[in-house]
């Protein structure tokens, strides 16, 4: 079996809008995780050295755990407790859960990594906790770790695949259901794969643009 | 949950194939990432060319992608793989590209004057990496070494869908014979857990070896009494 460029040719716009829907769900999740990852930087920080430690635990738990079956738990148990979602917002949630236990770890060095100086001003100048966060300590440390949290995405992006197990349509799903249908899967699967590596390289320039810009103050 | 805990011999099976896999990926990626690693740092441009491409490609895709590739793809064009040789290939191959940027950077952090007095010692080029670069450039893969360990058996979970009987394969089998999905998600993500935490324990054992070698922490012999009761403490 040789490589049929006509045939390869027919199955692209399919691909395509697989890659859309993986695209999609990537940004969706990497929403969740950005927000979630803050707060379980936060927490960590918590003046009660209990929810402190409960934090620590779930984040290295969910870090130590396959992104997969994690996605199935949610697939199959949150039906079962009578929360019913669909494929695509399961994934999400999933993608954006196994990923804030990473980004928190991100936000977590980046907040240590603000001077104690920041800490006691903002103490002496007698702000609310919420000020001190939102006001002094966060804009220093998430504009630090801004090029570490977008290789993240790029890593978000190449987990994406997994979606296809929990019946998402994204782009590996459509290759294999094409292969499935033509019995040819030399053509889909190696246009996914270039595809995949197309968009990890131009994102990957992308973001020594952004370590350009932010890396080095 | 009884019906699942019964069970522990078929998930201790899938834990095994888990296991073995993460062994032979982590066996084949630490070839690949020294190969590519030190290659990217050779003098001569075509084989830094040369690394730079696979990383860059076998980072750029998904394990799974590269694994449905070997599996459904390459057969078609008369390159027949078992579902485990494809998966360790995928496994092995992916965290590798990940492990050669580590080696690569690990060598180039070793200060420059090691690497001058090599020279100015008349070492062979194999001697000085051998005697003084790697030893000191392993200390500091270690870490990110451990890192990629566990990414790798997480991402091990992945075989399940080209039907490789792994943990996560035989939850699926247990979740249709007993349709008490939570419990037996629950039970495997906890092995998995137990699974990374050993890892880890070993990786933090090679790092501490490392130091006591390199002589930056006194070995076990070489203690003083008050550096043990300050161990103790801790």
């Amino acid at each position: 079996m040789i490589w049929d460029w006509h045939f390869a040719g027919s199955i692209l716009p399919d691909l395509l809008r697989g890659l859309v829907v993986t695209v999609e769900a990537t940004l969706l999740g990497y929403a969740v995780a950005l927000g979630l990852g803050l707060v379980w930087a936060i927490l960590r920080r918590s003046p009660s050295r209990i929810v402190g430690q409960v934090v620590r635990w779930v984040v290295e738990f969910i870090r130590s755990t396959p992104l997969l079956v994690q996605l199935f738990f949610l697939f199959f148990a949150l039906p079962a407790t009578g929360l019913t979602l669909s494929a695509l917002v399961t994934g999400v949630l999933g993608l954006g859960l196994h990923y804030s236990a990473y980004t928190s770890e991100v936000y977590r060095a980046g907040i240590a990594d603000v001077p104690v100086g920041q800490w006691e001003a903002a103490t002496a100048l007698n702000l609310p906790r919420r000020r001190v966060w939102a006001g002094v300590v966060l804009p220093q440390a998430v504009r630090k770790v801004i090029p570490t949290l977008a290789n993240y995405l790029i890593a978000m992006f190449k987990d994406s695949p997994l979606l296809l197990a929990i019946t998402v349509p994204e782009m590996l799903h459509s290759a294999y259901a094409v292969g499935a249908k033509s019995l040819r899967f030399l053509e889909p699967m190696t246009i996914v794969g270039v595809l995949f590596v197309i968009v990890s390289v131009l994102s990957s320039f992308l973001l020594r643009r952004l370590e350009f810009r932010y890396g080095n103050n | 949950m009884s019906d699942v805990l019964s069970s522990y011999p078929l998930l201790l099976r899938g834990a095994w194939v888990t296991i073995q896999l993460t062994l032979y990926g982590s066996a084949l990626a630490l070839v690949m990432a020294f190969v590519f690693g030190l290659i990217a740092t050779a003098r001569s441009a075509w084989l830094r060319a040369l690394g730079r491409i696979y990383v860059e490609f076998f980072r750029g895709t998904a394990t799974l992608v590269l694994m449905y590739w070997f599996f459904y793809a390459l057969p078609l064009v008369g390159a027949r793989f078992a579902p485990m040789f494809a998966a360790v290939l995928a496994l092995g191959l992916n965290v590798g590209a990940y492990g050669a940027e580590v080696v690569r950077g690990a060598v180039k952090a070793v200060p420059k004057a090691q690497y001058e007095a090599t020279v100015a010692l008349n070492m062979r080029p194999g001697q000085r990496l051998r005697r003084v670069l790697l030893p000191q450039a392993i200390a500091l893969m270690l870490p990110p070494f451990g890192n990629l360990l566990i990414e790798l058996m997480k991402g091990s979970a992945v075989v399940s869908l080209i039907s490789i009987a792994d943990l996560m394969l035989r939850a699926q089998q247990l979740r249709q014979s007993t349709g008490q999905t939570t419990a037996v998600f629950l039970v495997i993500l906890v092995m998995y857990f137990v699974i990374a935490q050993v890892l880890q324990l070993f990786v933090r054992y090679l790092e501490r070896r490392a130091d006591i070698m390199l002589g930056r922490r006194p070995g076990r012999s070489a203690r003083s009494p008050l550096d043990t009761r300050l161990g103790a403490a801790k």
